[in-house]
């Protein structure tokens, strides 16, 4: 039952009139692709893309929306609705499950199928799947982990710790030279999921960070309790950036680079800001989240994906176009472009000291998450980090929290 | 006059206040004035942390330039007037004639339809935000220029009633009725009686709206969704995202966002005093 | 004037134009706004009563969203901003009192002075938002400097759950002054000298004055200004959505900011509890429009 039938179907024959008075039609063999990549060597890649699929099919005229990232969150669910393109830029996990539910995404598991994609992105494979099909394509992922200052490590003869004990230890010695151990900054929430992830998938294992985010646990679980003890060893001495809250994690990156704070758990793309900054090689290091419980390792690594939208007008051409994203040759240079790890297998990966260390980090991986905001839904993933991040600033409203999130669960995931 | 003419006052409380006046200028437009010179400072001193004292390089063509060469940002201001103008346009027209029908016609729901014209503008935006944004998508305007200035259009016809409204019914009745004695069809009254006098109000009233629709932020964010339709307010906001800690460039993005308006403000300063206080006072 | 126009027309067009040229002259005007502002109100209310996605069918819920809404924490933090941005937003009437008294005077370039003092009325909130972001910066911004001199620095005005609200406020006030500034100078313009010759010969002076025979004569202007600011502090979308997006965990939130938030954000679509929370938003703006237009229709009965 809709709410305005009638005003929607006035609307509908005005706007029916309207758009016969334009003339807004697409030509047929036009691709019309909607993408967030608003950041330069995004856009880059997507422009690569389109221009290596228009030389090998000269018929189809490929044309690239870009929109602000943030922007492009809220507005997806509108052009799907409405006036859809025929290709979507999108994540991969639960963030693309309400769309596919909706009915709003195609299934593309001929694709998978056809071109042995089982097999070339397997990686990717579980996060792509829902109720047994396929619904887009991984062309690119990359993986987090702390970013830590290899030149002050050494001078106050610290090593790279490996376990938890470890990691306290050296924050003990840092803060004592008057380091912050960790750069952060939280304004935008979600670098308080990635603490959350970690701290769980290292307490809880990664089977039980799964259940977490898809539902099936409650937050005042003793579990979950049990990470905000490991994290309280951090906030309550006031081993994070102070301020963190008001600040945006590019914002705290000064204070890394300037050496105020000694290590950052990022993802990889913080690299590029790092060295801009002046880092060197032989400065920056990067090193596995340490080991709390004695569990196989899992990591974040969150996978960015196309899709095409049910409403497409040129399905097609979407789907070869999909098929062309998959290949090996184009991934490789796609994720030259982005600094970024390919997720076909049989693709060449960067050059890249740290996507190298990376990539071995992953490969030896029990399982990734795809990041708080993307295994957890959307309104979960937002009640979780606001709460995340006021914990971190009031360690005391911990209880406060947890009820708060487990009210939120209870709600969300009926 | 109130209060007392400072002429009035002794010599050196005359002397005090005319020092005082630069001073509380100084401080009430400091934000405006730092705004300014970061807009022209390079980017040395910002890394420096100098944000306050002088510029050691003035790199006011630089800033400016990387922000008009690197950014969408003339795109934006395009869109901005693209929206601006039509409205302006707009939301007067529909005013004038339904300004004149409240203001001239004694009729039995006059002053009801006025108050749903005069109620309507003080609504909170929220409550519009969902069925206009379905009106949109339904309309196929969604994400449109279109979209937007047939809603700016539809809503600013609401205070720009109001504001016809009144002023018109200030007009002395006397040239209507001698209009219509003369013959005159109610469409000559209006056409060339009455829309002749009310030019000083929609002068005032255009360089109003035009305040309003530029700086109109909500409904952007709401019914635009790419670069493409997207006014300056909402680029800003974007570029801001992308320009963290890049406050010559942000500062530089804003005096180039604020620059319409201010300058018609400048300019038609008296019309745009008497739209305010004309709408206003009369309320 | 050719006054031959209408009438080569029939009688019938003749006799009823009087009546109905008026509807004629409103129907453009009236059908505009009956679509985007008036049946909106109807829709969103009615939606409010439903549990919607934006991309299914929406689901008939009752009373449901605003039972949630009455336990729901954040709804009352939204609501508690909003109220402190009602009462703050307030200010903006007596300092913009004070300050047209201040520049009332006709002194040499007082014109110009007094428009440099409206200008920042006419900038977007968005570039006022932004200014203030960057003020309210722990690491550069001037308030720190300030908190520096009582031995508070770094203080992150933004990110105190405390003080937030405050914070946004008081840079929402710069233009609001500005704007109430300008419309109690008008108001003084026409203020009448008589009167206040008379009272100034039986001796009324400064305060005395003001209260008894200045403040009754701006009552217009007073009127106005406390209308435009309570409106403008219940639309405080802008201000937050720029400087904090109704952060640090939500501390900043008012009812219009949480309002998107939870109809059309990223991490919202339930455009049901959206519509549920703009209703309320709605009623508390009720009693104010009911107001104005009590006073309207007071004033055209006056005028006969």
């Amino acid at each position: 039952m809709n709410p305005t039938p009638l005003l929607r179907r006035s609307a509908l024959a005005l706007g029916l009139a309207l758009c016969g008075a334009l003339g807004a039609t697409v030509q047929a063999g036009t691709l019309v692709i909607n993408t967030d990549a608003s950041d330069p060597a995004p856009k880059a890649a997507w422009e690569y893309l389109a221009k290596s699929f228009m030389a090998a099919h000269p018929d189809v005229t490929v044309k690239i929306n870009t929109f602000d990232h943030e922007g492009f969150k809220t507005s997806l669910r509108n052009f799907l609705t409405a006036e859809a393109p025929d290709v979507v830029s999108w994540y991969a996990g639960n963030r693309m499950a309400p769309f596919v539910q909706a009915g709003l995404f195609e299934d593309v598991s001929d694709l998978w199928t056809r071109d042995g994609l089982h097999d070339k992105l397997k990686s990717a494979a579980p996060s792509m799947t829902l109720n047994g099909k396929q619904w887009g394509v991984p062309y690119t992922y990359y993986p987090w982990g702390i970013y830590y200052r290899k030149d002050l490590f050494a001078k106050h003869g610290l090593a790279m710790p490996k376990t938890w004990k470890e990691l306290l230890a050296v924050s003990v010695k840092l803060k004592a030279a008057g380091i912050t151990p960790f750069a952060i900054g939280t304004k935008a929430l979600w670098p308080s999921g990635g603490w959350f992830d970690y701290l769980n998938m290292r307490v809880n294992g990664h089977a039980f960070h799964m259940a977490l985010t898809s539902g099936q646990v409650p937050y005042t679980d003793a579990r979950v309790v049990a990470v905000f003890d490991r994290w309280d060893e951090l906030v309550r001495p006031g081993y994070f950036l102070a301020n963190h809250a008001a600040i945006d994690w590019q914002d705290a990156i000064p204070a890394f680079v300037k050496g105020e704070a000694a290590m950052y758990l990022m993802g990889n793309f913080a690299v590029d800001l790092m060295k801009k900054g002046g880092l060197s090689e032989a400065q920056l290091g990067f090193m596995p989240f340490p080991k709390i419980a004695d569990l196989p390792q899992a990591e974040d690594a969150p996978t960015d994906t196309a899709h095409i939208p049910s409403k497409s007008r040129n399905k097609a051409d979407a789907r070869r176009f999909l098929a062309w994203m998959a290949r090996a040759e184009v991934q490789a240079r796609m994720n030259e472009i982005l600094g970024q790890l390919p997720v076909n297998r049989e693709a060449a990966r960067p050059a890249d000291t740290y996507l190298k260390e990376g990539f071995t980090l992953l490969s030896n991986a029990q399982g990734l998450g795809q990041f708080y905001d993307r295994d957890a839904p959307a309104e979960m993933a937002k009640a979780g980090m606001e709460g995340f991040q006021r914990y971190m600033v009031k360690p005391d409203s911990r209880k406060e929290v947890l009820e708060r999130l487990e009210s939120v669960r209870k709600r969300v995931y009926k | 006059m109130f209060p007392t003419p400072i002429e009035r006052a002794s010599a050196p409380t005359r002397w005090l206040y005319r020092a005082a006046l630069p001073l509380a200028l100084l401080l009430w437009l400091l934000p405006l004035i730092a705004v300014a010179l970061t807009s022209v400072r390079g980017q040395a001193d910002i890394a420096a942390g100098n944000y306050w004292g002088w510029p050691t390089q003035w790199q006011a063509w630089d800033n400016y330039a990387a922000v008009f060469s690197s950014t969408p940002i003339l795109r934006y201001i395009g869109n901005s007037f693209l929206v601006t103008l039509p409205t302006v346009l707009g939301a007067v027209a529909l005013a004038c004639l339904a300004g004149f029908a409240l203001g001239v016609y004694r009729f039995k729901a006059n002053l009801l339809v006025f108050f749903v014209f005069v109620g309507g503008n003080f609504v909170p935006f929220q409550i519009l935000m969902v069925p206009v944004r379905d009106l949109s998508l339904a309309l196929g305007l969604y994400d449109s220029l279109s979209g937007l200035i047939l809603f700016h259009i539809a809503f600013q016809s609401g205070f720009c009633t109001f504001f016809m409204r009144n002023f018109i019914r200030e007009l002395p009745m006397e040239l209507v009725e001698a209009a219509r004695i003369e013959g005159a069809s109610e469409w000559q009254v209006f056409h060339r009686v009455v829309l002749p006098l009310v030019r000083p109000a929609l002068a005032a009233l255009s360089v109003l709206v035009f305040t309003f629709i530029w700086n109109d932020y909500f409904w952007a964010t709401v019914l635009i969704q790419g670069d493409h339709a997207m006014p300056v307010t909402g680029g800003l906001k974007s570029l801001n995202g992308q320009w963290v800690a890049q406050w010559h460039l942000v500062s530089a993005g804003a005096i180039v966002a604020a620059l319409p308006p201010v300058a018609i403000f400048f300019i038609l300063q008296k019309q745009f005093i008497a739209g305010l206080t004309m709408g206003a006072t009369k309320g | 004037m050719p006054a031959t126009g209408a009438q080569g027309h029939d009688g019938w067009w003749q006799r009823h134009q009087r009546a109905l040229a008026p509807w004629l002259f409103l129907a453009p005007a009236a059908a505009m706004f009956l679509l985007y502002v008036v049946l909106p109100i109807g829709q969103s209310m009615r939606l409010s009563l439903y549990d919607w996605d934006g991309l299914g069918t929406p689901v008939w819920v009752g009373l449901a969203n605003y039972v949630e809404l009455a336990s729901d924490p954040d709804f009352h933090v939204a609501l508690k901003n909003s109220l402190i941005w009602l009462l703050g937003f307030l200010l903006a009437v007596p300092m913009g009192l004070g300050l047209a008294l201040l520049l009332n005077q006709t002194v040499f370039g007082i014109r110009a002075i007094k428009s440099l003092f409206f200008f920042p009325f006419v900038i977007s909130q968005v570039v006022i938002g932004l200014v203030f972001t960057w003020f309210y910066n722990p690491a550069l911004g001037l308030v720190d400097k300030l908190f520096g001199l009582f031995g508070q620095a770094d203080l992150a005005v933004l990110a105190d759950e405390d003080l937030v609200t405050y914070a946004i406020v008081a840079a929402g006030l710069y233009p609001q002054i500005a704007y109430c500034m300008i419309l109690y100078l008008t108001g003084l313009n026409s203020i009448r000298p008589d009167l206040i010759e008379a009272a100034r010969l039986e001796g009324a002076k400064g305060w005395q004055m003001l209260w008894h025979v200045v403040l009754p004569q701006l009552r217009p202007a007073s009127f106005i200004a406390v209308v435009v600011t309570v409106v403008g502090s219940l639309r405080s979308f802008d201000m937050v959505a720029v400087m904090t997006a109704g952060g640090p965990y939500g501390s900043s939130r008012v009812l219009a900011y949480y309002m998107y938030e939870k109809a059309l954000s990223e991490y919202g679509y339930r455009m049901g509890y959206g519509t549920a929370i703009a209703t309320v938003l709605f009623a508390i703006m009720l009693v104010y429009i009911l107001f104005v237009l009590w006073r309207i229709y007071r004033q055209e009965r006056e005028l006969g």
